[in-house]
């Protein structure tokens, strides 16, 4: 059985719908604080949305630097999976775990509403059950979430397929498809390995046919069947 | 010695600054049209036991690079007061 850590900071508030969503495709979960320095032998890592130290100084800035980061990038480092939703992203970005920085959205707005965005990269541990190409309608909720990098980053991201979700055109009226502004409509990369997702929209929210959609619940059904040998990479 | 700190942190220069466009949009919509070119930004301000200015702004610096200020999205001054 899959055993995955949610990560739990001052300020996060998505640990539980991601611990059922785990728990829903039939993983074991089980909740690390992030003053802990063990990840308790876990086979994969979620950083939860939410708002850890209350976003002070920047999204992720201060959550990065929490006794569990170091477990947090050995586990990366050894090619198990980690997974960052919404703050999380943010959090991986700060740790420098995964390129680039999420700024304040263009519109200034705190957005809160679905979006759709194409799956670019399957072979992820996070997206492995998904079609390369498939365009799911999911929730995103943030104030920071304008992904900035560098144009050499970008170029770098888009030449070696590290973009695994974009925002789309899709048929929601009155909103554009960008939400935040983000540079080339990124809305989740990973690391060149693959096993490093981090993505603004929440997996976790939209992950229960109760909901209207369970859009999401693949990201979580991909990782239960994730086999560290199986791991492909495009390295 | 005691130094005083004082750390300006801007968003990076060219990158998009929704807040400067929103607070110069404001400064227009109150009969200030002459300003242009609005940033917003942070100040950090702290005390530092340092053994001379230099050391002071070398660990000042560093506290910049690792976490007061984002080097990918934001670019940062510092100012080394003695006290």
């Amino acid at each position: 059985m899959t055993r995955v850590a949610v990560i739990r900071f001052p300020g996060s508030n998505c640990e539980p719908d991601a611990y059922r969503a785990v728990e829903r495709e039939g993983g074991s979960a089980f909740y690390v604080f992030h003053r802990e320095t063990d990840l308790r032998d876990a086979d994969a890592v979620i950083l939860p949305g939410g708002f850890s130290y209350g976003d002070y100084l920047r999204s992720g800035a201060i959550a990065r630097f929490s006794p569990i980061m170091a477990a947090v990038e050995r586990h990366a480092a050894d090619g198990k999976p980690v997974a960052g939703f919404c703050n999380g992203f943010q959090i991986l970005c700060e740790s420098g775990l995964l390129p680039g920085g999420l700024m304040r959205n263009a519109t200034l707005k705190y957005v809160s509403r679905p979006v759709d965005c194409r799956i670019e990269r399957t072979d992820t541990p996070f997206t492995s059950a998904y079609r390369t190409g498939e365009v799911i309608r999911i929730p995103v909720g943030h104030g920071d979430g304008r992904y900035t990098a560098s144009d050499e980053v970008l170029d770098h991201l888009e030449n070696r397929g590290l973009v695994v979700i974009r925002y789309v055109e899709g048929g929601l009226l009155d909103a554009p498809a960008n939400p935040n502004g983000s540079a080339r409509n990124i809305a989740g990369i990973s690391n060149p390995e693959g096993n490093v997702v981090g993505m603004m929209p929440h997996p976790e929210r939209l992950a229960h046919d109760l909901l209207g959609s369970n859009a999401g619940t693949r990201v979580f059904a991909s990782l239960m069947r994730w086999k560290r040998p199986a791991l492909v990479t495009n390295s | 010695m005691t130094f005083r700190i004082h750390v300006r942190v801007m968003p990076r220069r060219g990158l998009l600054d929704p807040q400067g466009q929103a607070v110069e949009g404001a400064l227009k919509a109150l009969k200030f049209p002459d300003a242009t070119n609005v940033h917003v930004g942070r100040a950090i301000e702290f005390d530092l036991v340092a053994a001379d200015q230099s050391a002071a702004a070398t660990a000042a610096r560093a506290m910049c690079a690792k976490l007061l200020a984002n080097p990918v999205t934001e670019d940062y001054e510092i100012e080394v007061e003695p006290k």
